[in-house]
């Protein structure tokens, strides 16, 4: 006889989804689904609309990472206009992208993640949250929404927003950084600088805890994809595609723009609002690769910057090849806050980073254009199409969160293998099989281009579609 | 030195919100509120172009009629007890707003105009915060065939400003109004491209003068769109002086 958990809805991650576990015979899981439940349209009802709005349209996509949406979009725009962008301006974008990353990754580790990592994966789930953090470690409560703020401000503070600035637009920014801006972020970076390396060092301390974890948090060979700099330095703005596979050689590298249709394929299921991409020579569905910080630690050559190249030493040791186990974009995530606090200080310290010339004006010169970034969650590819006026003829989105499907579902499924024993469900089994999709911190309001919130739910099934139990709590 | 026009007609004196007011016969109520700095919402009306009473804003009420007048076109009478700011007024300007909104597709967050629209603060001023129509979402065009500006009908109110301007001040006459009722479009020229059109002169006048997003110059991101519209009481007056 076999039967269906379904976990539904997910908690404390972005977006609306549902899992499902189906059960053998014998109780144990025999195959897991990973189920996202909204839908959106953005690539549809944009069409018509002048090019030039694109970017903020887009950006609403999403209230977590707007930015990373605004700067794919706005790179796309940069194409269709057929311009070199002033320095000034890209830099400027850097910053706040960077600003970005470091919010959300705050937002996850601390917000998200901190709980079943402090308070452990079995603990009650009425205080498994931010709130019992903040009573058992205000310290480190209060590190996380301090960090948070930090990337927060240098958003608000460029683009006179927190949450959807209009700065970033087609062919640059539109106000050019003043220097007292830039000396309030620089003053705030000493700050920020020291709660990320605390936070590295107690991450590093209880790793041990987590021996399990990691041994079973979606722990398996794929390919990982990321941008990489010209001289194979972490990159999150610009650059080119790399593919490394699990062994950590690279299997396409210096893919451009343009080409990403060459390596990348999307197939759809009739279970799912997020369609698979997969690595297109290989095939659907063994083209399983993943994105995000543990993708961009594996596929770049070195970081960059001196600390976050001290930390990528250490992270280099947790895997041979390649680094496999989704417990890891944790440790990732804590890297990349590094790096981008190092960079934040570095492009202030551009000696032409006050310059007023920022933005390239011209009118839509090419039909096509494709803007890829790294979003906080991993690569995300905008591309658009326009007629001889300038209106949107076509949008294709490839967001993070799609790239990383297959994988979540891998690692649902192996998680829940290990865990969930369908005779004698206990609440801890499912909250590991959500941590595992809170790892790679997906967010599913982007990746479907769709809106929503998340309460979660488990259902039992027997084979004959009855549900013999139910647990069920509220976000 | 050019002499200054004087309107001509006796004077009357009336109450506007209890206050005791004067002005020539042949100035309207609006007028006569403004110089004595009483506000009343208004979208259609704009300083420097006839005014025609359309967007229905400015209603008042006047002691001894049932019905509503819009104080744009009202002239002023002996005696007249006007009532710019009564609860009955806030709904009908509420309704009005409303109505507007729901007519066509105003997406504020992501509009060229965002922050600098009129219909968006006077729907901010008069507490629309809900829209209790149901919206009809009409499937409009963009036309961006001009080379240095565009029309988006989705934000257009129909208030005619441009159809006034560019008749009265430009003297092209290239917009217009087609179709009645909800299916009223503004229209250039016979209803072609306005890239096409042999009339436009590619003064901006009109897309200065809209108070949406509706006409906007081509390139600008969302919120980038300011309208500079102080120039039209100034080519007003120099226009009379040469008469």
């Amino acid at each position: 006889m076999s039967r269906t958990i379904t976990i539904d809805p997910l908690t404390r991650i972005e977006g609306h989804a549902r899992i499902t576990l189906h059960l053998g015979p014998d109780g144990q899981v025999s195959d897991a689904l990973f189920h996202v439940t909204q839908f959106r349209g953005f690539e549809k009802f944009v069409e018509g609309r002048p090019f030039h709005e694109m970017p903020s349209i887009m950006a609403r996509i999403c209230g977590i990472c707007p930015v990373s949406h605004l700067v794919a979009s706005a790179k796309a725009c940069d194409e269709l206009l057929a311009v070199r962008i002033p320095h000034t301006a890209i830099q400027l974008r850097r910053l706040m992208n960077i600003g970005q990353i470091v919010q959300s990754h705050a937002l996850n580790f601390f917000h998200l993640s901190s709980p079943d990592l402090l308070l452990g994966f079995d603990s009650d789930p009425a205080t498994r949250n931010i709130f019992g953090v903040l009573a058992k470690r205000p310290d480190l409560a209060r590190d996380g929404i301090r960090l948070r703020q930090f990337g927060q401000q240098v958003i608000e503070w460029l683009g006179k927003e927190r949450i959807h600035p209009a700065w970033i637009v087609a062919g640059g920014v539109s106000s050019p950084l003043t220097a007292a801006v830039r000396d309030r972020i620089l003053a705030a970076i000493p700050e920020a600088r020291q709660i990320a390396h605390r936070t590295m060092d107690w991450f590093k301390r209880s790793l041990e805890n987590y021996r399990e974890e990691t041994r079973t948090f979606g722990n398996f060979p794929s390919l990982f994809l990321g941008l990489v700099g010209p001289d194979g330095e972490l990159e999150h703005y610009d650059g080119r595609l790399r593919f490394v596979d699990a062994t950590g050689e690279k299997v396409a590298d210096g893919i451009e723009n343009a080409d990403y249709a060459s390596v990348i394929g999307e197939a759809v299921e009739p279970w799912s609002y997020l369609k698979f991409p997969y690595y297109k020579p290989t095939g659907y569905p063994e083209g399983m690769y993943r994105v995000g910080p543990l993708a961009r630690l594996n596929v770049c050559d070195r970081i960059g910057t001196p600390e976050a190249d001290a930390e990528l030493a250490e992270f280099r040791e947790l895997g041979r090849g390649a680094v496999l186990s989704s417990f890891h974009y944790h440790f990732a995530r804590l890297v990349e806050v590094i790096y981008g606090i190092e960079m934040i200080e570095q492009i202030l310290n551009d000696p032409e980073i006050l310059s007023t010339h920022v933005r390239a004006e011209a009118g839509p010169n090419a039909r096509r254009g494709i803007g890829i970034s790294e979003a906080p969650r991993g690569l995300l590819i905008h591309d658009y199409t326009i007629d001889e006026q300038g209106l949107m003829r076509g949008a294709n989105l490839i967001i993070a969160t799609g790239h990383n499907n297959l994988a979540m579902s891998r690692g649902i499924l192996q998680v829940a293998r290990r865990y969930v024993d369908g005779n004698n469900l206990k609440e801890g089994m499912l909250n590991r099989v959500e941590a595992v999709i809170r790892a790679f911190d997906p967010c599913l309001s982007c990746s479907t281009h769709a809106a929503g919130k998340m309460p979660m739910r488990i259902e039992l099934f027997d084979a004959d579609g009855r549900k013999v139990n139910e647990v069920m709590r509220q976000p | 030195m050019t002499p200054v026009p004087i309107p001509a007609g006796r004077v009357k004196t009336l109450k506007i919100d209890g206050r005791d007011v004067s002005g020539y016969e042949n100035q309207t109520i609006l007028e006569i509120a403004r110089e004595n700095n009483i506000h009343i919402p208004t979208l259609c009306n704009l300083e420097g172009l006839d005014d025609i009473g359309a967007c229905r804003l400015c209603l008042v009420e006047i002691k001894g009629l049932a019905r509503l007048l819009p104080a744009c076109v009202t002239r002023v009478q002996e005696g007249m007890e006007v009532l710019t700011d009564t609860e009955r007024l806030r709904r009908h300007r509420r309704m009005v707003i409303e109505l507007l909104l729901s007519e066509r597709n105003h997406v504020c967050a992501v509009c060229v105009s965002n922050g600098h629209c009129e219909l968006q603060s006077l729907a901010q001023t008069l507490g629309v915060n809900h829209v209790h129509v149901p919206y009809r979402y009409p499937r409009m065009a963009v036309d961006a065939t001009h080379g240095r500006f565009g029309v988006d009908h989705n934000r257009c109110i129909l208030c005619t400003r441009c159809v006034r301007v560019c008749d009265q001040i430009e003297g092209a006459h290239t917009w217009d109004v087609a179709g009645r009722g909800v299916e009223a479009m503004i229209i250039s020229d016979l209803k072609q491209d306005w890239g096409a059109s042999a009339t436009c002169t590619s003064c901006g006048k009109c897309v200065q003068v809209c108070p949406t997003g509706a006409l906007f110059v081509k390139g600008k991101a969302v919120g980038e769109m300011t309208k500079q519209r102080e120039f039209l009481p100034y080519l007003t007056l120099m226009r009379e002086g040469e008469k």
